[in-house]
């Protein structure tokens, strides 16, 4: 992987080249997924290629391959120059890279158990036993169980003499058991929705979830919706668990934070930022209370954005986003740091694969654990929430509106009653102002998000929220089905 | 590096029976991808790829699984048979999964052109200079891409399925953004020289400037008048409940629904993988020949989709409509063609004393499974009509609705066109006046 690297890269440094870089990447995945006590899916899938960047002329060009013959890596070397070269059709201004040191490192996730040495069987096994307990509640129309792990090894190598080899395991787990009576469908899912929990671990992640324990009670709250009352139209005190909470973290401030979406590089499909730059350490984002951190560094636990560089070669950092409430920064790349006054990037380029180039990505968005215990936490007149179950935010990132598989009123801190199709809405700064108490560290969660959607072409990256059960002064609830 | 499929299935086959295994589908791609994206009126990112893929699906004892790879030499070969063959073994068997498919007549759809296949990338280039020399010239900043791709698909399985199609693909699509507005257009075609850049680009920026200062209007239910992309990101999200599978499951809002007339008399809604604005090919993910549905007739709820499992468990034929196996969600149909009317936008916009006109929806997504109600937003060129005219630009709306209410409320629709947004995949759709849309909050710009 190394020689491959570095013969592309010797391909494409040519004169005119002021700077190149290259990813050799393999990559190795397995999905197992069982549905209503049958094997759903069972396959592996490998993948290797090479991306090659190159800034020439003032231009970025790219062409990625899996053609790794010697003539193969000339042909995409040279088309990435025919890019970059092309580009000057319609350039407006030079890039400029911010300045970053040369470094030759080698890093593995840590993980205590290598997922592809557990053979398949014993996966399936694991997943029937689940998918069985979930059908022995009546009610239950469908149950999905799922596992799915990646190894991907990256060597970058780059026109500053770096060279950097990383290695990344990544493993998921998850149920879901879905209940259809008399026209209306109630679907309860474990750890989370989106297949359940994802982290830079290997197996053990499987057996830390505890999926069996959890599948009767989940199986049964399905079931038990379509009795419950619908959740009320109205202002109420919010309580969101901490899978909820990393999700809204992902929407109403990790994509706001995008420097390059914030200078209109995202604007016809992903979309712009309501943090305009006049906004930085002026806007108060949330309450006293919210702190906020982009933070890559394994030190940080091991998300889904986790890693020692990124994907030009800068490394791991952690960023105050908010603190005490106040904006203090932007996610960054070499190419934008400067346009907030940086002289060197934060480091969260990031690219999905060998065939896509990196762009300013979230890495491990997280809101700090609070000071309070979680019956200070559930100490309201409100309304508690739980799991995703829909979600969607304006091409801005002002206005929200999320739904939820769960809820239930909350009476002087305890649960009085379940509550069907929850969901709740608002302005992402009037949102994060009225948060009143977030609960501690024994309660946070670093939440993996596999399918986070940017770029054009679409590249879908897995990022990292941590978070632990908060509470929300006067959110307006309900609205989803107003009208 | 040439692809050649019959040879590499050749080599699948050996492999396979080294194992004492003779029950083999492959799949083999090939395919390649270039696009330029500008922003702020520059090219800002400039990309290519090129990628040949294979994957194996053995059939052993009623047992099933697929390994794929992107390496096609002599020993990548046999490594993914082996770990194909390996997993299956390991899997457990389904009684009801059926043989491998037998051959039957597809029709071939050629949808490769050369013009698109050897655009270049000075020819794309010069494709986003002229569309930011439009919005330049309207004091605006423009944003988009200009793309092309051409893929090569072949599936054979060793009871005689052979199957291939080809196809090419150009999209261009343009936000132009003045102070306090933005426009948006997109286009997508097989055929290069069907790509109308510049009327593309004169569209965005006219809604760019026809939406400025907008003002804000209370929620609320409004008429509305659809453009084609905004009834294809809504309604497309819909057609996967079009599925033996999900109704079996309990996951489908037409369970209990078949039958019925679920939307108005002016509905009527196809899959047809042959139709000429369609693209994709004419087979499924098992070789099988795609039929032609009528999924909606007058607004009653007719044919949905069976893979080749899910008809064996119903009885009936299948319809060519099945994911690649092994999967768990069976099939959905996805030629969408919706039958449209002899309306046109303007004559809605004309015949509409009070509503608004949407340019696109962004951030689509399902509230209510079986109510079908989903949100989302207004996006890029969102008008107030007043008096049967545009009276200028409206702050976004979220909205919350329900599927079969608005396809119940549809007043008048266009001719059919092929269509492309960001939410739903490429379909051919009229633009549709919808009464009482469910509008539930408006955002700040």
């Amino acid at each position: 992987m190394k020689d491959l690297a570095l013969a592309a890269l010797d391909a494409v440094a040519r004169p005119g080249v002021s700077y190149a870089d290259v990813r050799a990447i393999e990559s190795r995945e397995r999905e197992v997924a069982t549905k209503n006590g049958k094997v759903g899916h069972a396959g592996s899938s490998e993948s290797v290629g090479i991306g090659i960047r190159v800034l020439a002329f003032g231009c970025w060009g790219f062409a990625a391959t899996d053609d790794l013959s010697p003539e193969g890596i000339r042909t995409a070397a040279a088309l990435a120059l025919e890019i970059a070269q092309a580009g000057t059709a319609a350039s407006k201004h030079q890039t400029v890279l911010a300045p970053e040191e040369k470094y030759e490192a080698t890093w593995v996730t840590p993980i205590a158990i290598d997922p592809f040495t557990i053979p398949i069987d014993r996966n399936l096994a694991t997943l029937l036993k689940i998918d069985a307990a979930i059908r022995r509640t009546p009610g239950i129309s469908m149950a999905e169980a799922s596992m799915h792990f990646e190894r991907r090894r990256q060597v970058f190598a780059s026109t500053l003499g770096s060279v950097i080899d990383q290695t990344r395991y990544m493993s998921g787990a998850g149920f879901s058991a879905l209940s259809y009576q008399e026209g209306e469908i109630q679907k309860r899912s474990y750890p989370n929705s989106f297949g359940g929990q994802y982290q830079l671990k290997g197996y053990e992640l499987v057996d830390e979830l505890r999926l069996l324990h959890h599948a009767p009670r989940i199986a049964e709250e399905a079931v038990a919706l379509h009795k419950a009352d619908r959740c009320p139209e109205g202002e109420f005190d919010l309580i969101l668990d901490s899978s909820q909470l990393g999700l809204q973290i992902h929407e109403s401030i990790g994509h706001p934070i995008e420097l390059d979406r914030v200078l209109g590089s995202e604007a016809n499909y992903a979309g712009m930022s309501f943090l305009t730059l006049d906004q930085l350490n002026r806007l108060r984002y949330g309450s006293d209370i919210v702190n906020v951190v982009c933070d890559a560094r394994a030190a940080h636990g091991p998300g889904l954005g986790t890693f020692a560089f990124d994907d030009e070669g800068v490394p791991a950092q952690s960023v105050d986003i908010i603190r005490n409430g106040m904006f203090r920064g932007y996610m960054t790349s070499r190419e934008t740091a400067s346009a907030v006054g940086d002289t060197r990037s934060n480091g969260c380029m990031r690219a999905d694969g060998w065939s896509r180039i990196p762009l300013i990505r979230m890495t491990n968005v997280s809101l700090e654990p609070g000071e309070q215990s979680l019956d200070e936490v559930f100490d309201a007149d409100g309304i508690y929430m739980e799991t995703n179950r829909s979600w969607s935010i304006d091409d801005k990132r002002y206005n929200f509106q999320f739904g939820c598989e769960i809820g239930w009123e909350i009476r002087g801190g305890k649960r009085v009653r379940m509550l069907k199709n929850p969901s709740y809405s608002g302005i992402s700064t009037e949102f994060w102002n009225a948060c009143a108490a977030i609960a501690g560290r024994e309660h946070w969660t670093l939440w993996g998000v596999p399918n986070c959607g940017k770029g054009q072409p679409e590249q879908v990256m897995g990022t990292g929220h941590g978070a632990s059960p908060s509470r929300f002064r006067k959110i307006k609830v309900g609205s989803a089905y107003a009208g | 590096m040439p692809v050649d499929p019959q040879a590499i299935f050749e080599q699948v086959m050996d492999a396979a029976r080294a194992h004492g295994v003779t029950d083999i589908e492959v799949m083999v791609a090939n395919d390649a991808a270039a696009l330029t994206r500008f922003a702020n009126n520059a090219i800002h990112q400039n990309v290519a790829e090129k990628t040949a893929s294979l994957s194996v699906r053995p059939v052993i004892d009623g047992r099933t699984a697929r390994a794929t790879t992107n390496r096609l030499d002599r020993e990548a070969i046999r490594d993914v048979v082996s770990q194909a063959i390996a997993i299956t073994r390991l899997t457990e068997a389904d009684p009801d999964m059926p043989p491998l498919a037998e051959p039957a007549a597809a029709p071939r759809m050629d949808r490769w052109f050369e013009d698109t296949a050897r655009d270049t990338p000075s020819d794309r280039a010069h494709a986003a200079a002229a569309a930011i020399r439009i919005a330049e010239a309207a004091g605006q900043t423009a944003a988009g891409i200009c793309s092309v791709g051409q893929t090569l698909f072949a599936l054979r399985n060793s009871r005689g399925v052979s199957v291939e199609h080809r196809e090419t693909t150009t999209r261009f699509s343009i936000t132009a953004m003045a102070s306090d507005s933005s426009g948006w257009a997109k286009a997508a075609t097989c055929r290069r020289a069907d790509m109308d850049v510049l009327g593309l680009a004169e569209s965005a920026v006219r809604k760019a400037e026809q939406s400025r200062a907008p003002r804000e209007l209370p929620a609320g239910r409004y008429t509305v008048v659809l453009e084609p992309a905004a009834v294809l990101d809504l309604v497309g999200q819909m057609f996967g409940d079009f599925s033996a599978t999900a109704i079996r499951d309990g996951r489908s809002f037409l369970a209990d629904r078949i039958g019925k007339k679920l939307f108005g008399d002016n509905v009527t809604i196809y899959d047809d993988a042959s139709h000429p604005l369609q693209t994709g090919p004419p087979f499924d993910g098992e070789g099988i020949p795609r039929k032609r549905l009528t999924l909606v007739e007058q607004g009653v709820v007719r044919d949905i989709a069976y893979s080749r499992l899910a008809a064996k468990l119903a009885g009936v034929q299948p319809t060519g409509h099945g994911y690649p196996l092994p999967n768990e969600y069976g099939e959905a149909p996805g030629n969408i063609v919706i039958a449209g009317g002899d309306s046109s936008v303007e004559k809605m916009i004309a015949s509409t004393e009070r509503g608004i006109l949407v340019t696109r929806l962004w951030y689509i997504r399902e509230v209510d499974p079986y109510e079908k109600i989903f949100t989302g937003m207004t996006r890029d060129g969102t008008f107030l009509i007043e008096d049967g005219r545009i009276a200028g630009g409206v702050r976004n709306f979220r909205f919350n609705q329900a599927l079969p209410e608005m396809l119940s409320n549809v007043e008048a629709l266009s001719p059919s066109v092929r269509a492309s947004g960001e939410e739903a995949p490429d379909m051919v759709v009229p633009a549709m006046k919808v009464n009482g849309f469910n509008f539930t909050e408006v955002t700040k710009f």
